[in-house]
Protein backbone atom coordinates (compact mmCIF):
# COMPACT_ATOMS: atom_id res chain seq x y z
CA UNK A 1 0.00 0.00 0.00
CA UNK A 2 1.23 3.57 -0.49
CA UNK A 3 2.00 5.20 2.67
CA UNK A 4 2.98 9.07 2.78
CA UNK A 5 5.55 10.07 5.15
CA UNK A 6 3.93 13.03 7.70
CA UNK A 7 4.08 14.51 10.71
CA UNK A 8 1.98 13.83 13.80
CA UNK A 9 2.02 16.34 16.16
CA UNK A 10 0.33 15.79 19.76
CA UNK A 11 -0.34 18.32 22.55
CA UNK A 12 -1.38 17.57 26.25
CA UNK A 13 -2.78 20.22 27.09
CA UNK A 14 -5.35 21.74 29.89
CA UNK A 15 -9.21 21.11 29.06
CA UNK A 16 -9.97 25.16 29.11
CA UNK A 17 -7.55 25.36 25.63
CA UNK A 18 -9.28 22.69 23.81
CA UNK A 19 -11.32 24.72 22.04
CA UNK A 20 -8.86 27.84 21.39
CA UNK A 21 -6.30 24.96 20.01
CA UNK A 22 -8.45 22.93 17.68
CA UNK A 23 -9.88 26.26 16.16
CA UNK A 24 -6.17 27.24 15.99
CA UNK A 25 -4.97 24.31 14.45
CA UNK A 26 -7.92 24.62 11.72
CA UNK A 27 -6.82 27.73 10.70
CA UNK A 28 -3.23 27.30 10.97
CA UNK A 29 -3.43 24.22 7.63
CA UNK A 30 -4.60 21.59 9.63
CA UNK A 31 -7.49 19.06 7.96
CA UNK A 32 -8.69 17.57 10.84
CA UNK A 33 -7.72 16.53 14.62
CA UNK A 34 -8.12 14.20 17.58
CA UNK A 35 -9.38 15.09 21.10
CA UNK A 36 -9.42 12.62 24.06
CA UNK A 37 -9.60 13.07 27.69
CA UNK A 38 -6.23 12.40 29.24
CA UNK A 39 -4.94 12.20 32.99
CA UNK A 40 -1.35 12.73 33.97
CA UNK A 41 1.02 15.02 36.14
CA UNK A 42 3.78 17.34 34.74
CA UNK A 43 6.28 19.91 35.96
CA UNK A 44 3.54 22.43 36.61
CA UNK A 45 1.94 20.07 39.07
CA UNK A 46 -1.47 18.46 38.35
CA UNK A 47 -3.51 21.87 39.83
CA UNK A 48 -4.48 23.66 36.63
CA UNK A 49 -8.23 22.33 36.57
CA UNK A 50 -10.72 22.33 38.92
CA UNK A 51 -10.43 18.61 38.81
CA UNK A 52 -6.74 17.87 39.04
CA UNK A 53 -4.99 16.17 36.50
CA UNK A 54 -7.46 16.14 33.98
CA UNK A 55 -6.04 17.52 30.69
CA UNK A 56 -6.60 17.16 26.91
CA UNK A 57 -4.68 15.21 24.55
CA UNK A 58 -5.05 16.97 20.71
CA UNK A 59 -3.41 15.18 18.19
CA UNK A 60 -3.38 16.28 14.54
CA UNK A 61 -1.34 14.65 11.58
CA UNK A 62 -0.25 17.65 9.33
CA UNK A 63 2.36 18.28 6.99
CA UNK A 64 6.15 19.23 8.24
CA UNK A 65 5.47 22.92 7.38
CA UNK A 66 2.23 23.04 9.49
CA UNK A 67 3.89 21.10 12.14
CA UNK A 68 6.35 23.91 12.34
CA UNK A 69 4.06 26.78 12.42
CA UNK A 70 1.98 24.80 15.04
CA UNK A 71 4.36 24.37 17.40
CA UNK A 72 5.76 27.90 16.87
CA UNK A 73 2.11 29.11 18.20
CA UNK A 74 2.22 26.74 21.25
CA UNK A 75 5.49 28.16 22.29
CA UNK A 76 4.51 31.80 21.71
CA UNK A 77 0.97 31.74 22.88
CA UNK A 78 0.90 28.49 25.68
CA UNK A 79 4.19 28.04 27.31
CA UNK A 80 5.04 31.01 29.12
CA UNK A 81 1.50 30.14 31.66
CA UNK A 82 -0.46 27.09 30.40
CA UNK A 83 0.14 23.65 31.06
CA UNK A 84 0.69 22.24 27.71
CA UNK A 85 3.52 20.10 26.23
CA UNK A 86 3.93 19.24 22.60
CA UNK A 87 6.28 16.71 20.47
CA UNK A 88 5.91 15.71 16.86
CA UNK A 89 6.54 12.47 15.63
CA UNK A 90 7.18 10.77 12.36
CA UNK A 91 4.22 9.04 10.64
CA UNK A 92 3.52 6.95 7.45
CA UNK A 93 -0.37 7.37 6.94
CA UNK A 94 -2.41 5.60 4.33
CA UNK A 95 -4.31 8.65 1.91
CA UNK A 96 -1.75 11.34 2.51
CA UNK A 97 -3.72 13.70 0.18
CA UNK A 98 -6.29 13.41 3.70
CA UNK A 99 -3.85 15.64 5.65
CA UNK A 100 -2.61 18.14 3.58
CA UNK B 1 -32.34 22.92 67.76
CA UNK B 2 -28.95 25.33 67.46
CA UNK B 3 -28.60 26.02 63.75
CA UNK B 4 -25.12 25.38 63.75
CA UNK B 5 -25.36 21.88 65.45
CA UNK B 6 -28.18 21.24 63.37
CA UNK B 7 -26.41 22.12 60.04
CA UNK B 8 -23.37 19.78 60.76
CA UNK B 9 -25.78 16.60 60.99
CA UNK B 10 -27.69 17.48 57.65
CA UNK B 11 -27.49 14.92 55.02
CA UNK B 12 -25.72 17.67 52.41
CA UNK B 13 -22.90 18.18 55.18
CA UNK B 14 -22.73 14.55 56.26
CA UNK B 15 -22.08 13.64 52.34
CA UNK B 16 -19.39 16.64 51.81
CA UNK B 17 -17.70 15.34 55.17
CA UNK B 18 -17.66 11.56 53.77
CA UNK B 19 -16.20 12.96 51.03
CA UNK B 20 -13.33 14.47 52.17
CA UNK B 21 -12.39 11.28 54.28
CA UNK B 22 -12.67 9.16 51.51
CA UNK B 23 -10.20 11.15 49.42
CA UNK B 24 -8.20 11.52 52.56
CA UNK B 25 -8.03 7.61 53.42
CA UNK B 26 -7.09 7.10 49.46
CA UNK B 27 -10.11 5.59 48.65
CA UNK B 28 -10.55 4.84 44.76
CA UNK B 29 -13.81 6.20 45.10
CA UNK B 30 -15.22 8.89 43.50
CA UNK B 31 -18.71 9.64 41.53
CA UNK B 32 -18.26 9.20 37.29
CA UNK B 33 -17.60 12.63 36.07
CA UNK B 34 -21.14 12.14 33.94
CA UNK B 35 -22.75 11.46 36.80
CA UNK B 36 -21.81 14.29 38.96
CA UNK B 37 -21.94 16.55 35.34
CA UNK B 38 -25.54 15.43 35.15
CA UNK B 39 -26.34 15.83 38.56
CA UNK B 40 -25.05 19.64 38.38
CA UNK B 41 -27.71 19.66 35.48
CA UNK B 42 -30.41 17.88 37.51
CA UNK B 43 -30.13 20.98 40.34
CA UNK B 44 -29.26 23.89 38.35
CA UNK B 45 -32.01 23.48 35.85
CA UNK B 46 -34.59 22.55 38.98
CA UNK B 47 -33.27 26.05 40.70
CA UNK B 48 -34.25 27.83 37.30
CA UNK B 49 -37.55 26.33 36.69
CA UNK B 50 -38.95 26.46 39.86
CA UNK B 51 -37.64 30.21 40.12
CA UNK B 52 -39.43 30.48 36.67
CA UNK B 53 -42.96 29.46 38.09
CA UNK B 54 -42.36 31.59 41.09
CA UNK B 55 -41.57 34.66 39.45
CA UNK B 56 -44.64 34.21 37.51
CA UNK B 57 -46.77 35.07 41.09
CA UNK B 58 -44.23 37.44 42.05
CA UNK B 59 -45.07 41.25 42.53
CA UNK B 60 -42.96 43.72 40.67
CA UNK B 61 -43.18 45.83 43.55
CA UNK B 62 -41.30 43.25 45.99
CA UNK B 63 -38.73 41.82 43.11
CA UNK B 64 -37.64 45.21 42.61
CA UNK B 65 -35.86 46.34 45.76
CA UNK B 66 -33.89 42.85 46.14
CA UNK B 67 -33.01 43.20 42.37
CA UNK B 68 -31.11 46.84 42.93
CA UNK B 69 -29.36 45.77 46.69
CA UNK B 70 -28.24 42.44 44.68
CA UNK B 71 -26.87 43.98 41.80
CA UNK B 72 -25.31 46.56 44.36
CA UNK B 73 -23.35 43.49 46.19
CA UNK B 74 -22.58 42.33 42.71
CA UNK B 75 -20.03 45.28 42.22
CA UNK B 76 -19.10 45.05 45.80
CA UNK B 77 -18.51 41.71 46.29
CA UNK B 78 -15.42 41.89 43.76
CA UNK B 79 -14.31 45.00 44.24
CA UNK B 80 -13.53 44.93 48.40
CA UNK B 81 -12.04 40.87 47.68
CA UNK B 82 -9.92 42.35 45.28
CA UNK B 83 -8.81 45.59 47.89
CA UNK B 84 -8.38 43.01 50.73
CA UNK B 85 -6.09 41.00 48.39
CA UNK B 86 -4.26 43.41 46.91
CA UNK B 87 -3.60 46.20 49.82
CA UNK B 88 -3.47 43.72 53.01
CA UNK B 89 -2.26 40.15 50.99
CA UNK B 90 0.40 41.64 48.30
CA UNK B 91 -0.86 39.74 45.78
CA UNK B 92 -0.09 40.63 42.25
CA UNK B 93 -2.66 41.93 40.23
CA UNK B 94 -3.42 38.77 38.23
CA UNK B 95 -3.86 36.99 41.45
CA UNK B 96 -5.57 39.26 43.01
CA UNK B 97 -7.58 39.65 40.17
CA UNK B 98 -8.09 36.13 39.78
CA UNK B 99 -9.42 35.33 43.04
CA UNK B 100 -11.24 38.10 42.95
CA UNK B 101 -13.51 36.78 40.62
CA UNK B 102 -14.29 33.25 42.23
CA UNK B 103 -15.54 35.59 45.40
CA UNK B 104 -17.62 37.99 43.30
CA UNK B 105 -19.21 35.32 41.51
CA UNK B 106 -21.62 33.11 42.95
CA UNK B 107 -21.80 29.29 43.90
CA UNK B 108 -24.92 28.02 43.08
CA UNK B 109 -24.46 24.97 45.73
CA UNK B 110 -23.96 26.71 48.23
CA UNK B 111 -27.21 29.06 47.26
CA UNK B 112 -28.75 25.76 47.16
CA UNK B 113 -27.95 24.71 50.17
CA UNK B 114 -28.74 27.92 52.14
CA UNK B 115 -32.14 27.58 50.43
CA UNK B 116 -32.61 23.63 52.51
CA UNK B 117 -31.35 25.09 55.39
CA UNK B 118 -33.91 27.82 55.55
CA UNK B 119 -36.37 25.76 54.80
CA UNK B 120 -35.60 23.56 57.34
CA UNK B 121 -35.58 26.61 60.08
CA UNK B 122 -39.67 27.20 59.12
CA UNK B 123 -38.09 30.20 56.89
CA UNK B 124 -39.38 29.81 53.50
CA UNK B 125 -37.13 31.90 51.25
CA UNK B 126 -38.76 33.64 48.37
CA UNK B 127 -39.67 32.15 45.39
CA UNK B 128 -37.82 34.55 43.02
CA UNK B 129 -34.22 33.88 44.80
CA UNK B 130 -32.60 31.99 41.43
CA UNK B 131 -33.42 35.40 39.54
CA UNK B 132 -31.39 37.39 42.06
CA UNK B 133 -28.60 34.62 41.67
CA UNK B 134 -28.65 35.23 38.12
CA UNK B 135 -28.39 39.02 38.85
CA UNK B 136 -25.25 38.03 41.53
CA UNK B 137 -23.22 36.43 39.25
CA UNK B 138 -22.45 38.69 36.30
CA UNK B 139 -21.29 41.65 37.41
CA UNK B 140 -19.44 39.88 40.26
CA UNK B 141 -17.20 38.17 37.60
CA UNK B 142 -16.91 41.11 35.10
CA UNK B 143 -15.56 43.31 37.06
CA UNK B 144 -12.92 41.41 38.43
CA UNK B 145 -11.77 40.00 35.04
CA UNK B 146 -11.92 43.40 33.78
CA UNK B 147 -9.88 44.63 36.23
CA UNK B 148 -7.68 41.65 35.77
CA UNK B 149 -7.42 42.37 31.92
CA UNK B 150 -7.48 46.21 32.31
CA UNK B 151 -4.47 46.80 35.26
CA UNK B 152 -2.25 43.94 33.15
CA UNK B 153 -2.87 44.95 29.87
CA UNK B 154 -2.86 41.90 27.68
CA UNK B 155 -3.68 42.87 24.02
CA UNK B 156 -5.43 39.56 22.11
CA UNK B 157 -7.56 38.44 24.58
CA UNK B 158 -10.98 40.34 23.88
CA UNK B 159 -13.54 40.50 26.22
CA UNK B 160 -16.17 39.71 24.05
CA UNK B 161 -14.80 35.56 24.63
CA UNK B 162 -14.91 36.52 28.33
CA UNK B 163 -18.09 37.37 28.10
CA UNK B 164 -19.50 34.56 25.75
CA UNK B 165 -17.63 32.04 27.97
CA UNK B 166 -19.80 33.29 31.27
CA UNK B 167 -22.75 34.13 29.71
CA UNK B 168 -22.93 30.82 27.57
CA UNK B 169 -21.17 28.40 30.98
CA UNK B 170 -23.31 25.21 31.78
CA UNK B 171 -24.55 26.74 34.84
CA UNK B 172 -25.80 30.42 33.60
CA UNK B 173 -27.66 28.79 30.52
CA UNK B 174 -29.33 26.12 32.81
CA UNK B 175 -30.43 28.85 35.40
CA UNK B 176 -31.49 31.89 33.37
CA UNK B 177 -33.14 28.85 30.47
CA UNK B 178 -34.78 27.33 33.48
CA UNK B 179 -36.01 30.78 34.66
CA UNK B 180 -37.77 31.85 30.98
CA UNK B 181 -38.94 28.13 30.72
CA UNK B 182 -40.35 27.94 34.27
CA UNK B 183 -41.43 31.46 33.51
CA UNK B 184 -43.49 30.45 30.22
CA UNK B 185 -44.95 27.68 31.38
CA UNK B 186 -46.60 28.73 34.55
CA UNK B 187 -48.41 26.30 37.37
CA UNK B 188 -50.20 24.95 35.34
CA UNK B 189 -47.73 22.82 33.38
CA UNK B 190 -45.55 22.99 36.62
CA UNK B 191 -47.92 20.60 38.72
CA UNK B 192 -47.08 17.43 35.66
CA UNK B 193 -43.29 17.74 36.62
CA UNK B 194 -43.28 19.09 39.92
CA UNK B 195 -42.88 15.38 41.70
CA UNK B 196 -39.74 15.39 39.48
CA UNK B 197 -38.18 19.25 39.72
CA UNK B 198 -39.07 20.15 42.77
CA UNK B 199 -36.39 21.68 44.65
CA UNK B 200 -38.65 20.76 48.42
CA UNK B 201 -38.80 17.50 47.17
CA UNK B 202 -36.93 14.04 48.10
CA UNK B 203 -35.50 13.61 44.44
CA UNK B 204 -33.85 17.05 44.45
CA UNK B 205 -32.47 16.53 47.71
CA UNK B 206 -31.29 13.21 47.30
CA UNK B 207 -29.17 14.63 44.25
CA UNK B 208 -28.10 17.21 46.21
CA UNK B 209 -26.64 14.57 49.23
CA UNK B 210 -25.21 12.52 46.03
CA UNK B 211 -23.56 15.87 44.34
CA UNK B 212 -22.29 17.53 47.97
CA UNK B 213 -20.58 13.93 48.25
CA UNK B 214 -18.79 14.12 45.28
CA UNK B 215 -17.84 17.62 45.89
CA UNK B 216 -15.83 16.25 48.88
CA UNK B 217 -13.93 14.22 46.87
CA UNK B 218 -12.73 16.98 44.92
CA UNK B 219 -11.96 19.22 47.35
CA UNK B 220 -10.55 16.19 49.27
CA UNK B 221 -7.92 15.88 46.44
CA UNK B 222 -7.35 19.26 46.98
CA UNK B 223 -6.59 19.67 50.30
CA UNK B 224 -2.38 19.33 50.43
CA UNK B 225 -2.93 22.72 48.36
CA UNK B 226 -3.82 24.38 51.93
CA UNK B 227 -0.07 24.31 52.73
CA UNK B 228 1.57 26.03 49.88
CA UNK B 229 -1.08 29.06 49.61
CA UNK B 230 -0.31 30.58 52.57
CA UNK B 231 -2.01 31.81 55.98
CA UNK B 232 -3.31 34.88 54.93
CA UNK B 233 -5.16 33.14 52.21
CA UNK B 234 -6.34 30.79 55.01
CA UNK B 235 -7.80 33.41 56.82
CA UNK B 236 -9.07 35.86 53.96
CA UNK B 237 -11.10 32.30 52.85
CA UNK B 238 -12.99 32.49 55.48
CA UNK B 239 -13.33 36.26 56.75
CA UNK B 240 -14.26 37.40 53.43
CA UNK B 241 -17.50 35.53 52.94
CA UNK B 242 -18.56 36.62 56.72
CA UNK B 243 -18.24 40.06 55.72
CA UNK B 244 -19.95 39.56 52.42
CA UNK B 245 -22.58 37.28 54.37
CA UNK B 246 -23.00 39.81 56.59
CA UNK B 247 -23.61 42.53 53.72
CA UNK B 248 -25.77 40.42 52.23
CA UNK B 249 -28.07 39.45 54.89
CA UNK B 250 -28.10 43.49 55.89
CA UNK B 251 -28.78 44.66 52.68
CA UNK B 252 -31.14 41.90 51.99
CA UNK B 253 -33.21 43.06 55.07
CA UNK B 254 -33.05 46.63 54.17
CA UNK B 255 -35.14 45.41 50.73
CA UNK B 256 -37.66 43.49 52.06
CA UNK B 257 -36.78 40.17 52.12
CA UNK B 258 -37.57 37.57 54.52
CA UNK B 259 -35.58 35.69 57.05
CA UNK B 260 -35.27 32.90 54.95
CA UNK B 261 -34.72 35.03 51.94
CA UNK B 262 -32.05 37.37 53.33
CA UNK B 263 -29.98 34.12 54.48
CA UNK B 264 -29.98 32.99 50.82
CA UNK B 265 -28.95 36.04 49.89
CA UNK B 266 -26.29 36.27 52.35
CA UNK B 267 -25.13 33.14 51.39
CA UNK B 268 -25.02 34.09 47.85
CA UNK B 269 -23.05 37.55 48.39
CA UNK B 270 -20.20 34.99 50.74
CA UNK B 271 -19.99 32.14 48.36
CA UNK B 272 -17.41 31.65 45.73
CA UNK B 273 -17.99 30.25 42.44
CA UNK B 274 -15.79 27.17 41.16
CA UNK B 275 -17.84 25.51 38.11
CA UNK B 276 -18.34 29.10 36.22
CA UNK B 277 -15.23 31.33 37.65
CA UNK B 278 -12.28 29.01 37.33
CA UNK B 279 -12.46 28.34 33.09
CA UNK B 280 -13.05 32.25 32.56
CA UNK B 281 -10.53 33.42 34.71
CA UNK B 282 -7.56 30.85 33.51
CA UNK B 283 -8.49 32.30 29.90
CA UNK B 284 -8.31 36.01 30.67
CA UNK B 285 -6.19 35.95 33.66
CA UNK B 286 -3.45 33.10 32.46
CA UNK B 287 -0.92 34.33 34.93
CA UNK B 288 -2.91 33.83 37.76
CA UNK B 289 -1.95 30.73 40.17
CA UNK B 290 -5.00 28.72 39.95
CA UNK B 291 -4.01 27.14 42.89
CA UNK B 292 -4.70 30.23 44.87
CA UNK B 293 -7.74 30.83 43.38
CA UNK B 294 -9.18 27.17 43.20
CA UNK B 295 -7.81 26.28 47.06
CA UNK B 296 -9.45 29.25 48.70
CA UNK B 297 -12.94 28.94 46.69
CA UNK B 298 -13.42 25.47 47.01
CA UNK B 299 -11.32 24.02 49.69
CA UNK B 300 -11.65 26.87 52.05
CA UNK B 301 -14.66 29.46 51.84
CA UNK B 302 -16.92 26.22 50.17
CA UNK B 303 -17.06 23.83 53.22
CA UNK B 304 -16.89 26.95 55.48
CA UNK B 305 -20.01 28.45 54.19
CA UNK B 306 -21.47 24.95 54.13
CA UNK B 307 -21.10 24.35 57.31
CA UNK B 308 -20.82 27.31 59.19
CA UNK B 309 -21.39 30.06 57.75
CA UNK B 310 -25.17 29.22 55.93
CA UNK B 311 -26.20 28.86 60.03
CA UNK B 312 -24.28 32.25 60.82
CA UNK B 313 -25.66 34.38 58.11
CA UNK B 314 -29.31 32.99 59.05
CA UNK B 315 -28.49 33.91 62.92
CA UNK B 316 -27.35 37.56 61.18
CA UNK B 317 -30.97 37.60 58.93
CA UNK B 318 -32.97 36.64 61.93
CA UNK B 319 -31.37 39.26 64.43
CA UNK B 320 -31.81 42.06 61.82
CA UNK B 321 -35.30 41.06 61.14
CA UNK B 322 -35.86 41.09 65.34
CA UNK B 323 -33.84 44.77 65.57
CA UNK B 324 -35.77 46.12 63.04
CA UNK B 325 -38.55 46.00 64.57
CA UNK B 326 -40.76 43.40 63.02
Amino acid sequence: MMLERLKLVTLVAEPVLEERLTSKLLELGATGFTVTDSRGQGSRGIRASTVPGEGVRIEVVVSADVAAVILQHVKDEYFPSYAVIAWVAEVEVVRGDKYV
Amino acid sequence: MDPIKSNLLSPVALAFALGVVARVIKSEFSLPRDVYAALSVFLLFSLGLKGGVELGHADLSVVAWPAVVTLALGCLTPLSAYAVLRGLGRFSVSDAAGIAAHYGSVSAVTSIAAVTFARGMNAEPEGFMPTLLTLLESPGIHIALAIGALKTAKPGQSVKSVLHEVLTGRSMVLLVGGLIVGLLMGEQHWAGIEGFFDTRGAIFKGALTLFLLEMGVVAGSRLSDLKRVGPFLLGFGVLMPVVHGLAGAWLGTLAGLSVGGATVLAAMAASASYIAAPPAVRMTLPEANPTYYLTASLVITFPFNLLVGIPLYFEAARWLHGAGGA
